[in-house]
């Protein structure tokens, strides 16, 4: 009994020995020289520098939804700014775009989270958002280019400098001309810079009825997207005291198109019946199967990945409505989180990113449009040669000029997202028969009232 | 003796055979040894503690480990979820919430006819309960029969049963997204299905834009891809049942339909009762293979109380915790009062037969 006991004690010492050895093994890791270039073709390592790495590593890290075009534009640049700055290890996080819309505000308001990230929604999350002016060598240089990213960056009216566009977005519609030349059926932009949404409903109907493809014409269930629609059939969204009223004329006509072309199949089902969540129509413009569709500036680089030259896509003016031709615009910032526990390195992560030649190279390598004076004054010089990417930037950039104030305004609004989402959602019920369109008016009217209250 | 030459390569793949057996017994005596240092620490350390408290009392020490891990991950959100009912606000932190009382109980519990979810303030909530209640009541009906049938084909002796076995129990192996994907495949438009279709010169379906078809599909992936869990209780069950009595009934000159329901059926009633426990309870919080499928749709037919829930809580801009807690419990309630019931129904009914 007396040796059982004995043996169970040292069986105990040795256990408290062992852990105490796993603790005090746990030591900080030893600096290590790094060559940096090897020339394999001569088959001998040439070491062209040798960096340092320090001991302790400061980690920023950066969370995004990109397409991989754009993350290895990122991922080469952040390379670069690690070999310049070798006391920062910076992660980059390309998540799915609905980890952005519906885990990052949750992170952010527990002080969890990224130290940067690229959102969509600028104004609403601007309370998280990091002053940068105390850490910024030359916040001058901020001001002077990207004043109108501070602008939306401080729905307040604040002066805070907290981050840049990586990309500054218009909607815009993309057709498929092979299949028109196929079909034998005129592009109505050809002769024409006012196209009516109804005129290019007609022709993509007659392409999809010839061509055998599946859908004639698409909207990305978006409630962005569909502002397009809306304000360019005179919907107003706001009253004289700014207050959100969305039952008018415009915004019954534009629903009602919608809920018409779904009943007669000039769009599918596919793309707004399908759930609550946002889907875009892209994959089956990329197949080959979509006529038309209403989507934006950041399908360039993808759609120049993806489709190439397979066949002639192109961008054509934002269709006409009743009242206006408009777009909507857009865009996604790279903003410093003000829960950062390093707001200097962040600080300078941001000032790398944000420098003239850096941004530039972003923009053309991503296919991006900028938002910064000094560069689009020089003009982006794009890194495809590809026809269909460069006409698509041209008839973008002349489309930014069109954008109606309103739709400026329902973008930067505090509540905008919670406008479109509310006509988004209801409009969907709307078109499957769940509920009629007054129903689906009411109904919104209520959603965005409700919001609005609870979030104030 | 004469000298048998060996090929260089085989004797290089011995030795290399033999020198990894010489490693793997060394590495294994010291695991073992290490093994059994950590074993008799702890038995130790129980020693000390049963000598403190009792052998009586250790029952509570064993379960300890467990009770602590259920306090902290579902005990304690569920009272956080009480707090988060009674508040309001978009914020997540507590100290940034106000008080709202019954508010949000109110706004889900309005309406002017409760058989009309248009009717209802939150609309989408009714909606969502009643998807819920016509999946519950389907989708548990489904699995209950099923779960039967199969149980008692594959408690005959017929061939190849323990292959079929694995074939049923099968589906219950794979994550409900695996499941949803694969048959989102399988029923999409340009899916297996309508493929199929069209080859025997058939109009393709859009099942999963269709409101019945999409809300017949979850069922049934419900029902396939848990069914073969079920079973294997339903067949414990029919496993216990002593051969004799069938014996016994056949000599009676009973035929099987009476076999099944004057034997069969009784005896196996109390396996169907935690088939009807268990798949209620995991049926009214479907969500996963529905999500993923169809997302809620088309419009919101097939969303259920869950994911009203989840895109109140969570995918809605801004996030409505207070009301998403506040369906949260009304759902618990709900849940807790069918499961009182139906255990006093079937606790009675037992009695019954066996008097």
């Amino acid at each position: 009994m007396n040796a059982h006991k004995n043996v169970k004690m040292l069986s105990l010492l040795m256990i408290v020995a062992i852990l105490l050895s796993t603790i005090s093994a746990c030591g900080a890791a030893e600096p290590a020289a790094q060559p940096e270039t090897v020339n394999e073709t001569v088959k001998e390592v040439v070491v062209t520098k040798v960096v340092e790495v320090p001991a302790e590593r400061t980690d920023i890290r950066i969370m995004m939804a990109i397409p991989i075009n754009a993350e290895i534009v990122m991922e080469d640049l952040l390379d670069r700014f690690e070999s310049e700055n070798p006391d920062i290890n910076v992660i980059l996080d390309n998540v799915p775009y609905s980890t952005i819309l519906e885990i990052l505000p949750l992170q952010l308001e527990t002080g969890e989270g990224p130290d940067i990230a690229k959102v969509s929604n600028i104004a609403g999350l601007y309370e998280y958002y990091l002053d940068m002016r105390p850490y910024l060598s030359d916040p001058a240089y901020w001001e002077e280019n990207m004043a109108l990213t501070m602008e939306h960056m401080n729905p307040d009216g604040g002066n805070r400098i907290s981050g840049f566009y990586t990309d500054v977005t218009v909607t815009g519609a993309f057709i498929n001309r092979t299949l028109f030349e196929q079909a034998g059926v005129p592009v109505p932009s050809d002769t024409s810079d006012k196209v009516t949404w109804e005129e290019w409903a007609e022709a993509a109907v007659k392409v999809r009825d010839a061509t055998g493809v599946d859908f004639a014409m698409a909207i990305d269930r978006s409630g962005h997207r569909i502002s397009t629609l809306t304000i360019s059939e005179g919907a107003k969204i706001f009253d004289k005291d700014g207050n959100v009223v969305l039952d008018d004329e415009g915004m019954r006509r534009a629903l009602q198109l919608m809920l018409d072309w779904h009943a007669d199949n000039t769009m599918p089902l596919d793309v707004w019946a399908g759930g609550d969540s946002y889907r875009e129509a892209t994959n089956d413009f990329i197949n080959g199967n979509l006529v038309f569709m209403e989507s934006g500036v950041w399908n360039v680089g993808p759609f120049t990945d993806k489709i190439g030259d397979a066949f002639d896509w192109e961008v054509v003016p934002n269709p006409c409505g009743d009242v206006t031709c408009t777009g909507m615009p857009g865009g996604s910032v790279m903003a410093a989180m003000k829960a950062t526990k390093h707001p200097e390195e962040v600080a300078r992560v941001m000032e790398f990113l944000a420098a003239e030649e850096n941004y530039h190279e972003w923009a053309a390598r991503a296919l991006y449009i900028p938002q910064h004076t000094g560069i689009m004054a020089k003009g982006v010089e794009y890194a495809t040669d590809l026809p269909q990417a460069i006409r698509a930037f041209k008839v973008f950039g002349e489309e930014s000029t069109r954008l109606d104030p309103l739709s400026y305004r329902l973008q930067n609004h505090l509540y905008g997202y919670v406008i479109m989402n509310a006509i988004r959602d209801r409009l969907t019920q709307a078109i499957v028969g769940e509920i009629t369109l007054d129903e689906a008016l009411v109904r919104m009217q209520t959603d965005v009232d409700e919001a609005i209250a609870a979030a104030k | 003796m004469s000298e048998i030459n060996v090929h260089p390569e085989i004797s290089l793949q011995l030795q290399i055979r033999r020198q990894t057996q010489k490693a793997i017994k060394l590495l294994t005596v010291p695991l073992v040894g290490l093994l059994i240092v950590l074993l008799n620490g702890i038995g130790l350390f129980m020693d000390a503690i049963q000598k403190r408290i009792g052998i009586r009392r250790m029952a509570y020490i064993f379960v300890l480990p467990n009770m602590l891990l259920f306090t902290v991950f579902s005990l304690l959100p569920i009272l956080g979820n009480f707090y988060y009912a009674f508040t309001a606000g978009t914020k997540v932190l507590p100290e940034n919430r106000y008080f709202a009382g019954t508010a949000n109980f109110e706004f889900l519990l309005h309406c002017d006819n409760y058989l009309d979810p248009g009717s209802c303030r939150a609309d989408l909530f009714w909606r969502g309960l009643f998807n819920t209640v016509n999946y519950v009541v389907f989708a548990v009906g489904g699995i209950l029969l099923f779960s039967l049938i199969t149980a008692v084909i594959l408690n005959r002796p017929i061939k190849g049963r323990g292959f079929f076995r694995g074939v049923f129990f099968y589906p219950t192996l794979l994550s409900s997204v695996v499941v949803a994907l694969l048959w989102k495949w399988v029923l999409q438009r340009q899916g297996i299905l309508n493929a199929s279709l069209t080859g025997l010169g058939l109009e393709p379906v859009n099942f999963l834009l269709n409101a019945a078809w999409s809300n017949f599909w979850v069922i049934f992936i419900g029902v396939w891809s848990n069914v073969g869990f079920y079973t294997l209780i339903v067949l414990a069950g029919l496993q216990a049942i002593p051969g004799t009595l069938y014996e016994a009934a056949k000599i009676d000159g009973a035929g099987p339909w009476d076999s099944f329901r004057y034997i069969t059926l009784p005896l196996v009633k109390p396996s169907l009762i935690v088939v009807f426990v268990l798949s209620f309870i995991r049926c009214v919080q479907v969500f996963d293979h529905v999500f993923v499928m169809t997302g809620g749709g088309p419009g919101t037919a097939t969303q259920y109380i869950v994911q009203y829930i989840y895109n109140t809580g969570f995918s809605s801009n801004p996030p409505n915790l207070g009301v998403a807690a506040a369906a949260s419990l009304i759902l618990g309630l709900i849940l807790l009062v069918l499961t009182l019931i139906q255990l006093r129904v079937t606790g009675s009914g037992e009695e019954t037969d066996y008097a």
